[in-house]
């Protein structure tokens, strides 16, 4: 059998490259009467702040063709919350478990990784720097050089576990950002978050999301998600995480074969739940079937 | 805490009743029927529509565990619900079920209760009906539509409770909305109901009138169906909360609504 184990950054290493991107899995307890949860290679779970959000009002959500738009706006009640009282529940899990940070100033990404440093069952941070949904912070730092290696540097220094940055796609030069991040210590990078977009209601003649502008994912996405892996793996050399619109296990071989070293599995867990253990299954038998003894071989072929 | 599942059903039976609405009896494949309380939902894929990406929540309209058969009575209100409406019997339907919180028992057995329904809205009660006269109670219900083609499934409601109905064209029981029945004047302990937003409003400000409970039934629109992806909030007295995962059903007590 092909190994699937994947070496993330910062020494972390998992039992195979599929991880749920963060706010499409919560906790992973929404998902475990469907799949065996400690069969993943990792759980991000839900983007955590400093405070309890609320999020946007609702709706929040629209769908689109081959996709859909979400304005959810980070809603979470907060780290400490989510130390007392998730925490506990999840930290027996077999697989990683990684945090996704959000905040709206840097002292708040600061204050935030502070809080989860000293938990053990926490390998890791996603730190997101690509929010579309906030008016503040979020992807006011993923769309310049300077926001986003200021957010790395500080949270570098306070948190001396494995680090990864989501980057946003909302940029024109992707790899320079992803450079910018890699140069203040990041460990690795995620791409993409969303893409910012709208959706009208032309009977009703108004926006359909309450915040007029939201963060589109699906399938939709991919091709040019598979695009800025494939670019930013050329131009750094830590590793590089990709995401952006995977349904199934050939999507997720794509993203490797364009240089991800590991993926993360999004909105496909809202149309099919299990669809993660089959990716797994998916490379599993990939392996198999084209003589490939390490998976690690592939990434980047292309 | 029903255990959730994803599950292949086939469909064993589409009843078109006209007017947009289809009953499909789906039966499970491999599997026996989960266990399914009333007012809970499913979320089916949808296969057979090109332009519909994410699944369609449906609520459950009965659960006939003797025939293993799975009742759901879809309104063709877009093209994925169009899609399941016109499912043909032998199709195979992925269905990720049992999902949210349903109603809750009443406090007493000789409580006074009304279940009401409007349009598609009726579906949940017939299943909630049963199982409320299953354990010892006497559900009546109050079937709302625009005309008497939107008053569906009338043999099976009256074989499990006392029917009233409203429509609006009088072609079918008392003429106007379900708020202007008469039953609703007499006695009642506590009411459930399903249907459009503003008919739950209206029913909801009767029952505060009344000092009587109410729970209701929401359909915000959703995603993932399991509380993870945070899209069909409502606003209530904890905050946003997932109609998907913490309702479809809330007692009015819970919500924010101004009535």
């Amino acid at each position: 059998m092909g190994n699937l184990k994947v070496n993330i950054g910062g020494g972390l290493v998992l039992n195979n490259p599929v991880m749920t991107a963060s706010g499409t899995f919560g906790y992973g307890e929404e998902f475990a009467d469907i799949i065996d949860l400690n069969r993943l290679g990792a759980i991000i779970v839900k983007g955590t702040t400093l405070n309890h959000r609320e999020g946007n009002p609702y709706p929040r959500m629209a769908e689109t063709p081959s996709g859909m738009l979400n304005a959810v706006g980070l809603q979470n009640k907060g780290v400490d919350y989510f130390i007392n009282n998730i925490y506990p529940r999840i930290k027996d899990y077999q697989c990683k478990i990684i945090v996704n940070v959000s905040g709206a100033s840097i002292d708040d990404y600061v204050a935030v990784c502070e809080k989860l440093m000293p938990l053990e069952r926490v390998d890791g941070i996603e730190v997101n720097i690509s929010c579309p949904n906030v008016k503040q912070g979020g992807m006011a730092f993923g769309t310049t050089c300077e926001g986003a290696a200021s957010v790395t540097a500080a949270v570098r220094k306070a948190y001396s576990k494995p680090m990864i940055i989501k980057l946003s796609p909302n940029v024109t030069d992707i790899a320079s950002i992803a450079k910018a991040v890699e140069s203040e210590g990041a460990d690795a990078v995620s791409l993409t978050n969303t893409f910012l977009g709208m959706a009208i209601d032309v009977e009703k003649q108004a926006p359909i999301l309450s915040t007029i502008t939201g963060g589109l994912s699906g399938p939709c996405i991919r091709p040019i998600a598979v695009r800025m892996v494939w670019q930013v793996a050329k131009a750094v050399n830590i590793p590089v995480i990709g995401l952006g619109g995977i349904m199934n296990g050939r999507d997720a071989l794509e993203f490797m074969l364009a240089g991800a070293n590991a993926i993360e599995v999004g909105t496909a867990n809202f149309i099919n739940p299990a669809v993660t253990v089959e990716i797994v299954d998916y490379m599993t038998d990939y392996c198999k079937r084209h003589g490939i003894e390490d998976i690690n071989d592939i990434v980047g072929k292309i | 805490m029903t255990k959730k599942h994803l599950m292949d059903f086939k469909v064993a039976e589409v009843d078109n009743f006209g007017n947009g609405y289809t009953l499909l009896k789906l039966s499970p494949i491999g599997k026996d029927m989960p266990l399914i309380e009333g007012g809970q939902f499913v979320n089916i894929q949808v296969d057979k529509s090109k332009n519909t990406f994410l699944r369609r929540p449906i609520s459950v309209n009965f659960v006939d565990y003797d025939k293993q058969l799975l009742w759901l009575l879809v309104k063709d209100a877009g093209e994925g619900t169009h899609a399941i409406c016109n499912a043909e019997e032998g199709d195979e339907l992925n269905i990720l079920l049992p999902l949210g919180r349903g109603f809750s028992l009443p406090n007493d057995k000789n409580d006074s209760l009304l279940l009401i329904g409007g349009g598609v809205g009726t579906a949940p009660m017939l299943y909630w009906g049963k199982i409320l006269k299953d354990n010892g109670y006497s559900p009546r219900f109050l079937l709302g539509g625009r005309k008497d083609t939107d008053i569906l499934e009338l043999e099976a409601f009256r074989q499990v409770g006392e029917v009233f109905i409203s429509t609006e064209d009088a072609s079918a029981g008392e003429k106007g909305f379900v708020t202007m029945h008469s039953v609703l004047k007499g006695k009642i302990d506590k009411i459930y109901c399903c249907g459009p937003a503003p008919m739950m409003k209206a029913v909801a400000k009767i029952a505060t009138e009344k000092g009587c409970e109410c729970e209701v039934s929401l359909e915000n629109k959703m995603a993932c169906g399991l509380g993870a992806c945070l899209c069909c909030v409502e606003d209530s007295k904890k905050g946003n909360v997932c109609v998907c995962s913490e309702g479809p059903v809330f007692n009015i007590k819970e919500l924010k609504w101004e009535i």
